[in-house]
Formats: C-alpha cells, sequence, structure tokens
C-alpha cells in the first residue's frame, strides 16, 4: 500500500457510507438514535441557503412586479404565485388564514423543490470539493462529510412537517376556539358519549401524529431513496477497469444514470408538489369541524 | 437516520422564510396580478363600450346624411318652383311690354297716317285750287273763296 496522503480507493460500501453521512458539529458520525445537541451543519447550510435564495429572489420579482405586461421572468413568478393561489383558495376557506397560508404554501413549494433539486447536481462535486478543502486544512478528508440534498435528511423533513403540525394546532384553536375543539378532539369521529371520550382521543391523538410523520417520512423517503440510487448508479461508473465488462458497466451507469436523472425532474417537482398540497390540506382540515 | 436539533432549525427557518415571503413576495405580486386584471376587464369593458358607440356613431351618420339629403331635395325643389315662377313672370311682363309697345308704335302710325293723310288733303285742295285758277284764268281770291275752298278740302 502506498503510504502518505493518497489512501485506497474506498469499496463501494464505504462510498456509500461516506456519502451518507453528514456533517456534524461533533466531527464523526451521531451514535444515539436521538441526540439533540447535534446539528446537521451541511442540512442547515443548504436548506438556509436555497430558501433565502427563494425568497430574496421571490421578493426582487415582488418589488418590481408590474401590472403592465410583465416579462418573462415575472410572467413565470406569476404562474407559480397563481397555481399557489388557486389552491389555496379551493383549500382553506378562510381569507383570513389564507393571508398567511397561501404565501407559506409558495414558500414550501420553491424551498422544497429547490432542496430537492441540489439531487440533480453531480454527486460527488460538492463532497469532492468540500474533501478537498478539508485535506488543503489539514485534516483527514476521510472525515470530510457532506450532504447536499438537505430533504434526504429526516429532520429536515420532520421539522417542516412540526411545523405544520404546529400551525394545525394553532388553526384549531383559533378558528374553533378552545373549548370547541377540546370537545371535538373527545367527540369525533366515534360519537358523543363517555365511554368513547378515550377511543375518541386516542384516534385523534394517533391522526395527528400519522398526518405529521408521514408527511416528512414521505418526502424524505422519496428523496433518501433517489440519492441512493444516484450513488448505486455512480458505482457503477466507478467500476472502469479497462475490461470489457467493467466497460459495460461504465456503458450501463451513463444510460442508468441519465434516465434516473430525468426520471427524477419529475420527483423532485411532484414531492414538492406533494408537500405542499398536504400542507394546505392538513391546515384546512384544521378550518373545519368533523 | 438520526434525529437531532437540525429539526427545530428546521421549524424556525420554515417560519422564518414563510414570514418573509407573507411580508415581501406575497402581497405585491397578488397587487400586480389583481390590478393587471382590473387593467384587463376595463380595457375590454372600454372595448365594448367603444364598439356600441361606434354603432351609435354610424346610426347617427345615416340619419344626418337623409336628413341632408331630404333638406337638399326640398331646396332643390323650392328653388326650382321659384325660378318657374320667375321666369313665368318675366314672360307674362316681356308680354306685356311687347303688347304695350305694339300699342304705342300703332297709335304712333296711326297718328303719322292721319297727320299724312291731312297734308295730302291740304295737298290736294291746293292743287284742286291751282287747277281750278287754271281753269278760271283768274285769280281767286282766297280770302273771298276761303269757304268754298274748305268746303272742297273737306270734301277730298
Amino acid at each position: 500500500m502506498a503510504t502518505g496522503t493518497e489512501a485506497h480507493a474506498p469499496t463501494a460500501s464505504e462510498y456509500i457510507v461516506h456519502h451518507l453521512t453528514h456533517l456534524n458539529n461533533l466531527g464523526h458520525k451521531q451514535t444515539e438514535l436521538v441526540d439533540f445537541s447535534v446539528f446537521h451543519l451541511d442540512t442547515l447550510l443548504y436548506s438556509v441557503g436555497l430558501g433565502l435564495l427563494a425568497v430574496f429572489v421571490l421578493a426582487r420579482v415582488a418589488r418590481r412586479a408590474t401590472s403592465g405586461v410583465p416579462g418573462r421572468f415575472q410572467a413565470a413568478v406569476e404562474i407559480v404565485v397563481e397555481m399557489v393561489a388557486d389552491q389555496a383558495k379551493g383549500i382553506v376557506h378562510s381569507p383570513e388564514s389564507r393571508k398567511f397560508v397561501a404565501p407559506l404554501a409558495l414558500t414550501v413549494f420553491l424551498w422544497i423543490f429547490l432542496m430537492n433539486a441540489m439531487d440533480l447536481l453531480p454527486l460527488d462535486v460538492i463532497p469532492s470539493l468540500w474533501q478537498g478543502a478539508y485535506a488543503a486544512a489539514g485534516h483527514d478528508p476521510a472525515h470530510a462529510y457532506m450532504r447536499v440534498v438537505p430533504t434526504a435528511d429526516l429532520n429536515a423533513t420532520l421539522g417542516m412537517s412540526l411545523a405544520v403540525l404546529l400551525l394545525c394546532l394553532y388553526y384549531n384553536v383559533k378558528i374553533k376556539g378552545l373549548g370547541h375543539w377540546v370537545h371535538e378532539l373527545f367527540t369525533t369521529p366515534f360519537g358523543s358519549h363517555p365511554l368513547l371520550y378515550p377511543i375518541n382521543f386516542a384516534m385523534q391523538l394517533i391522526e395527528f401524529v400519522a398526518k405529521t410523520v408521514s408527511h416528512g417520512m414521505r418526502l424524505f423517503g422519496n428523496m433518501y431513496a433517489g440519492e441512493l440510487i444516484f450513488m448505486l448508479i455512480a458505482l457503477m461508473g466507478a467500476a472502469w477497469a479497462g475490461t470489457l465488462g467493467s466497460g459495460l458497466l461504465w456503458l450501463g451507469g451513463v444510460f442508468a444514470g441519465t434516465l434516473w436523472a430525468i426520471f427524477h425532474i419529475l420527483i423532485i417537482t411532484l414531492q414538492a408538489f406533494i408537500f405542499m398540497m398536504l400542507t394546505l390540506v392538513y391546515i384546512g382540515q384544521a378550518h373545519e369541524s368533523h | 437516520m438520526n434525529l437531532n436539533a437540525t429539526l427545530f432549525a428546521q421549524l424556525v427557518v420554515f417560519f422564518i422564510l414563510a414570514w418573509f415571503t407573507m411580508k415581501f413576495v406575497w402581497p405585491p405580486i397578488m397587487k400586480a396580478l389583481d390590478e393587471r386584471a382590473k387593467k384587463i376587464a376595463d380595457g375590454l369593458a372600454a372595448a365594448d363600450k367603444a364598439k356600441s358607440d361606434l354603432v351609435l356613431a354610424e346610426r347617427k351618420v345615416v340619419d344626418e346624411l337623409r336628413k341632408a339629403r331630404e333638406s337638399g331635395a326640398e331646396v332643390r325643389t323650392g328653388a326650382e318652383r321659384q325660378a318657374a315662377q320667375i321666369i313665368d313672370e318675366a314672360r307674362q311682363e316681356g308680354a306685356r311690354i311687347i303688347a304695350q309697345a305694339r300699342a304705342a308704335a300703332e297709335d304712333e302710325a296711326a297718328a303719322a297716317a292721319q297727320r299724312a293723310r291731312e297734308a295730302l288733303r291740304e295737298h290736294v285742295a291746293q292743287l284742286a285750287v291751282a287747277g281750278a285758277e287754271r281753269i278760271l284764268r283768274r285769280e281767286i281770291n282766297p280770302q273771298v273763296h276761303a269757304e268754298l275752298l274748305t268746303h272742297l278740302k273737306s270734301e277730298l
């Protein structure tokens, strides 16, 4: 084995594990399943960065928005805004709530779309740049972790779905009144009878937990799986070793990579749209009495 | 797959971004969209109004043209009637003048003929007297024979 800076080429499993490890404030992989002293720095960097990019570009368009003939970019933004406004109008029936919920849905859609779109960047570009910088700073590049798709981090997606849960609770109290809502928690879905109160309440709790977890998990699962498949395809491409078999694998990698990337354009848009629609639906449900 | 504080950070960021969009993005874009919708609606209404105005104006034009044609025709018949009347009057006047002139001329001619006849009668009387003088070979005293001569003159 060569000594010095040249480490051995990672095995397939090492490659994937390395790619699936977050950059956090510990400097190594988090050992506990739940540890609230840890931050995923890469997730925060990309999600905050892309979120700011989205809202500042939107704000720029909004500041220059003209009611006359719009430019192409303004027209494109208007298409998205009107799509979101229409959906919000159809689902949330309170104009007062829509003043916050519709912009929220727009933010969610564009932000998640951008975060998902990080998946379409060549898999190794940012991690290898980071490894180079990390090595240049005198650290071991084998420990330079970097994941660029924030929505493939369960923390990010559950964070957003928890935010939606908080909004649901807020609107439940705001629209129905605390007393009425508590009454509803105990009397629906099975009916108003003292024996049914615990069952009703348990069902309501399950409903809230299921909504929130599935909301976050759906996005996470899709993006995580997408990222993983990109890694497997990258391994196919990396199989090139000068032989015919490895050449075919490499060709297969190119072919599969192209196909999966094109399909992924649909997935990232669809998942962003689904997350936005479910946000609206859940908040809309908080407005309706059972 | 580990849960950690990133979750809460993401939650807070979520609300901040949504608040920012609500404050600075949504209202101006919606305002622009609503204003444009209003502009288009106003434009369409104006176009409709212009169209109905045009129809009204065309109807008015046709009306005015018809009126003008009618009054023109009226003026022409009036003028023709007046012209005919004037011609008629002029013809009558002409006829009257001609008749008057003819009457005057005839009077004049009659007077002239009368005068000529008188002169001729005088002349013939003188000739007769002279002839009679010759016949009688003596001079007739005009004072004496004035009565005779006058009688002769009237017989001629």
